[in-house]
Parts: structure tokens; C-alpha cells; sequence
């Protein structure tokens, strides 16, 4: 691979998995309001 | 699901309305159903053609400028309404109901032919064991669909068996999920298909960039084409495919967002959804590309020679792949399996919309809606799809239901609610009541003044690309009623849909919305009074 095809691959990644990583860290920190969990809970994860 | 006890006057109390149990399950049954087929063949294909590298840009640019606004545009008009599409529409305003059939109708043509893909994919799946193709794929695709000549283009009752049962099979599995409900039925689908989904692509994606001549397929890949950015046409492929990718206005992230408890953070949320999504693409893109490098090495060609998308490239390069490639057998089952569970979770994204706007307007029980609903629809995606002529309506439905659907009627709903109903500033706010990223007035410019301009623009682009020259070279007569026809079609039968009185049983009186009202109305009322104590 050319150095910037290596390049334009390595900003794909950091911008597009960078992003997710950054709004999974960003839920992480607002965490679900257990007071509002339904009566029944089927199944969780 | 769980049923409130009889009401004070005796009255059994109307079904509470599902919800997931969890976020993380809203969030996994979102991702499944925004990434789909298009994730792995079409956005590799529309990359490379449209800059390569070069493309990350307006890519990006369309994801935060249109594709997440109007993502959140969805959950907030689902949220709030807390209903399928023509009831959340139908609580904005009453004129607004028509909006929420024709995604539905939208939902109804997607649904008859998605199945069908996914029954071609199951059985390339297995196909791809005995390389049943032997060494040109092209042909035996034709001859495995037994498609008529184009001459004999119309709609057959030629039954093809190798299509009909898998795709009976589809339906099956399909249903069964579907009647058993949101958390039963949807969310423990998507709990098992999405996480085997990933692992088999990342698995499908390592042997790929291990082939010989990977390299060169990702080089023409990630290769950026800067003065690429200078056409206005790969501005618009961006904004095309993020639009389509996210599976955003036809109802889906609406219906799946009044599953939500009433405080979720919505644009948490949907950031996860919107690059969870992005970055499965930029995972198809390695994996199909570093593939295609391999089929150009192996033949002798250019990486641009073999590139392609769509069905060519699942059904014909891939399968080209399968046979040379070291280990074959596991890549085809991996990438076939893979379009089967991308394709699934999907599907019964799609299904939902429809089966909880009877659900709601009826108020018919779950089950009861679920097999009034798909077991019909069921019937006419079999009756269409699994026979000699079933690739030609697949193509043309396919095509205009994207353009003079989706995008038409995302175009409408988006000038409705911002400058017909001003809703947006409502919306915004609800947004903001319980997410922990907040909108401000970028977001009601984004979603009430860019979207607008670029849906704008590729509508018009695609009203005259489609009325110049006959789409695919079929027949006007063919494009005409299966084309424009089935598109003009959607929006009357949209209105007579409206048309049709809400049961009394129907949600559109239900208790717990009218209790969810009024703790908003409560709310607005003590910021009020505390504004007015500050000033």
C-alpha cells in the first residue's frame, strides 16, 4: 500500500472508530434511569 | 409485554404499550437494523467510485450534517408521539398522519423484496461449500434464478424451487420472531444475529487482507482522488448513502424509538447507532476490497476491472472470490451468512413499521396484528419474487422505491415538520429533556435547511436521470406501472390509509400517553413559572 493510501486508511479509523468509541464512552457516563425500567424484564443480554 | 389490570370502570385497560427493556437492546436492535445489506455492498462500491480516500470527507461531512440530525429527528417525532409512524405523525398534527402510511407503504415494497435477497444469500451460503458456480459465476447466477429473457419481462408465475423455499424458509423465521414480540421476538433476534454478524465479518475481513494481492484492492480503495471533491455528484453519493445507511424517514428509527422508556437519552444513543454503523461500513470496505485485490491479482486484471456493487458484486464477484481463493469455502459461508443476518435484523426492522401502525390504528392485539400483517405480505413477496422474472422487479422496485420513496418522502416529511407544522423547535426540546448531548439551533437549521437542500437536490438529479432514459433498459411500460406507477401509488394509498377511522380500541386514546403529556405539560409549566421568577 502507498503511504497515502496507509494514511487516508488510518483517518477512516481513527475518525469513524474513534467516533464510536467516543459516544460509547459518552453513554457509559450517562447511565440508564433504573426508575424507569418496565414491570417485566423478559430477558437481558 | 405486560397487560395493565382491569380499569377502575370495569373496563379491561388498553395493552401497555412494549418497550424495551434495556437501552443497550434499543440500541443493538437500532444498529441492526441500520446495518443491512447496502453496508456491505453497496458502501464499498460507492466509496471507491466516488473518490476512494477522498471520500472519508463528504462521507463525513453527510453523517453530521444530515444523517445523525435527522436520525434524532426520527427518535424525537417516535419518542415523543410514542407510536408507529401514522400515529406519531397523527399527535404532531392531524394532517400529518399521511406522512407515517406512506412509510409504512415504503416499508411494505422494501419488505417483499428483501426477502427475496436474503433467501439468494442463504443459498450461496451453501452453495459456496461445493463451489457450485464451478468457474463463471455470471452464468450460473442466471441460471440459478432461471430468469426469463428480458423480452419476456412481466410479472410470471413461473415458480423457481431453489428461490421459493428459502425464501418460504425467510418468512418462517421471520414471522415466528416477529409474533413473538419487541423484547421476545426483536430484541433477542438482534441480541444473537448482530454480535454473530460482527464476529463473522471481522473473521471474513482477517482472512480477506491475508490474501495474496490484498493490498493492492485496499490501496485502490483508501487511494483518495481529490478532485473528486469538486463534483457536486460525489457530494451527493455521500449524502445518498448516509441517508439510505441509517435507515432514516421510513418509519423505522420512529416505531423502533416508541419502544423507548420515557427518559432515555436519545442522542446518546443515537450517536452509537450512527457510528456503529459507519464504522461496520469502513469494516465491509477492507474486507470486500482486500478481496477484490485478490480476484484482480488472480485474474490478471486492474483492481478497477473487477470492482463492482450491488448484486453484481455479492452474486457474482464474490462467488469468483470463493472459487480461488485459499480456504474459499469459509469466506463464502462467512460473507454469505453474513448478508443472511445483516439482511434478517433488517427485514424485521422493516416488518415492525408496518405491523405496529395496524397495531396501533386497529388495536388489534400483537399477535393478532403481527400475522394479519405479514403473513398477506408474506404472500405477495412469494407470489412476485420467487419466480422467472422476479430479478427484474426486484431491480425496478428496488430503485424507485429509493428515490421516489424514501428520499421523496423524506423530503416532504422533513418541509412538513419544519416549516409546515414548526414543529422543530418542540422536537428539539423534547430531545434535549432526557439526552445527554444537547441540540441548539444548528440542529434545527441542519435538519430544516441543509437536509432539505441535498434531499432536494438528488430528487431532482434522479427525476431526471429516471425520465431521460428508461431505468436498466426495461420496457417503459415496466418501469412505468412497477416503477413509477408502484411510487404514485404509495402516496394515494397513503391518504386512503388515513382515511380509514382509528378503532375505538386503537392507541390513539391511550392512558399512558395522555399521562406522559401531561408530565410534559407539567414540566413546561415549572420552567415557565422559574423563568418567570428569575426575570
Amino acid at each position: 500500500m502507498t503511504p497515502v493510501a496507509i494514511t487516508m486508511m488510518i483517518i477512516a479509523m481513527v475518525t469513524v472508530w474513534g467516533g464510536l468509541a467516543l459516544s460509547l464512552w459518552n453513554l457509559a457516563r450517562h447511565p440508564e434511569d433504573e426508575g424507569h425500567l418496565p414491570e417485566e424484564m423478559p430477558h437481558e443480554l | 409485554m405486560t397487560t395493565a389490570p382491569a380499569g377502575r370502570s370495569g373496563q379491561a385497560a388498553p395493552a401497555r404499550r412494549e418497550t424495551f427493556s434495556s437501552r443497550k437492546l434499543f440500541i443493538l436492535s437500532a444498529i441492526g437494523s441500520a446495518v443491512g445489506l447496502g453496508n456491505i455492498w453497496r458502501f464499498p462500491y460507492v466509496a471507491y467510485d466516488n473518490g476512494g480516500g477522498a471520500f472519508l470527507i463528504p462521507y463525513l461531512v453527510a453523517l453530521l450534517c444530515a444523517g445523525i440530525p435527522l436520525l434524532f429527528l426520527d427518535y424525537s417525532v417516535g419518542h415523543r408521539g410514542r407510536g408507529s409512524a401514522p400515529l406519531a405523525y397523527r399527535r404532531l398534527s392531524k394532517a400529518a398522519e399521511p406522512l407515517g402510511w406512506w412509510q409504512v407503504l415504503i416499508c411494505f415494497v422494501i419488505a417483499i423484496y428483501y426477502a427475496a435477497i436474503i433467501a439468494w444469500a442463504a443459498m450461496y451460503a451453501w452453495f459456496s461449500v461445493t463451489k457450485a458456480w464451478g468457474d463463471d459465476a455470471g452464468k450460473f447466477f442466471d441460471s440459478y434464478l432461471k430468469t426469463a429473457p428480458v423480452e419476456d419481462i412481466g410479472v410470471s408465475f413461473d415458480f423457481v424451487s431453489g428461490v421459493f423455499f428459502p425464501m418460504l424458509a425467510v418468512w418462517i423465521v421471520t414471522i415466528v420472531i416477529m409474533v413473538a414480540g419487541v423484547n421476545k421476538g426483536i430484541s433477542r433476534a438482534n441480541a444473537i444475529f448482530l454480535p454473530l454478524l460482527v464476529v463473522m465479518f471481522v473473521i471474513l475481513v482477517v482472512q480477506a487482507v491475508f490474501l495474496p494481492g490484498a493490498m493492492e484492492g485496499l490501496n485502490a480503495f483508501f487511494t483518495p482522488n481529490w478532485e473528486a471533491l469538486k463534483n457536486p455528484g460525489v457530494w451527493a453519493a455521500a449524502f445518498g448513502h448516509i441517508f439510505f445507511s441509517l435507515s432514516v424517514a421510513f418509519g423505522i428509527m420512529v416505531t423502533y424509538s416508541s419502544y423507548l422508556k420515557r427518559k432515555t437519552d436519545l442522542t446518546g444513543s443515537g450517536m452509537v447507532v450512527a457510528f456503529a454503523n459507519s464504522g461496520f461500513e469502513i469494516l465491509a470496505g477492507i474486507g470486500v476490497f482486500a478481496a477484490l485485490g485478490f480476484m484482480a491479482a488472480a485474474s490478471g486484471q486492474a483492481v478497477s476491472d473487477v470492482a463492482s456493487g450491488g448484486i453484481g458484486l455479492a452474486f457474482i464477484a464474490f462467488p469468483t472470490i470463493v472459487s480461488n481463493a485459499p480456504f474459499g469455502a469459509v469466506l463464502g459461508v462467512l460473507f454469505f451468512g453474513s448478508l443472511v443476518f445483516a439482511g434478517l435484523t433488517s427485514l424485521v426492522s422493516i416488518l415492525e413499521v408496518i405491523v405496529a401502525a395496524f397495531q396501533d390504528k386497529l388495536g388489534w392485539s400483537r399477535k393478532a396484528a403481527t400475522l394479519i400483517v405479514t403473513v398477506p405480505v408474506a404472500v405477495i413477496s412469494m407470489l412476485l419474487f420467487p419466480t422467472t422474472t422476479g430479478l427484474y422487479l426486484l431491480d425496478t422496485s428496488d430503485a424507485f422505491v429509493n428515490q421516489f420513496g424514501i428520499l421523496a418522502c423524506a423530503l416532504v416529511t422533513v418541509i412538513v415538520l419544519s416549516a409546515g407544522l414548526t414543529a422543530l423547535p418542540k422536537l428539539q426540546k423534547h430531545l434535549n429533556r432526557t439526552s445527554s448531548i444537547k441540540m441548539g439551533t444548528k440542529w434545527r437549521i441542519l435538519v430544516g435547511g441543509i437536509a432539505p437542500v441535498a434531499l432536494g437536490y438528488m430528487l431532482i438529479n434522479e427525476i431526471q436521470t429516471k425520465s431521460t432514459e428508461q431505468y436498466s433498459g426495461y420496457p417503459a411500460w415496466f418501469n412505468g406501472v412497477f416503477g413509477w406507477g408502484m411510487a404514485g401509488a404509495l402516496i394515494v394509498g397513503a391518504v386512503l390509509l388515513s382515511l380509514i377511522p382509528w378503532s375505538d380500541k386503537s392507541k390513539l386514546s391511550d392512558p399512558e400517553y395522555d399521562e406522559f403529556e401531561a408530565e410534559l405539560a407539567a414540566e413546561d409549566a415549572a420552567e415557565a413559572a422559574a423563568e418567570e421568577v428569575k426575570s
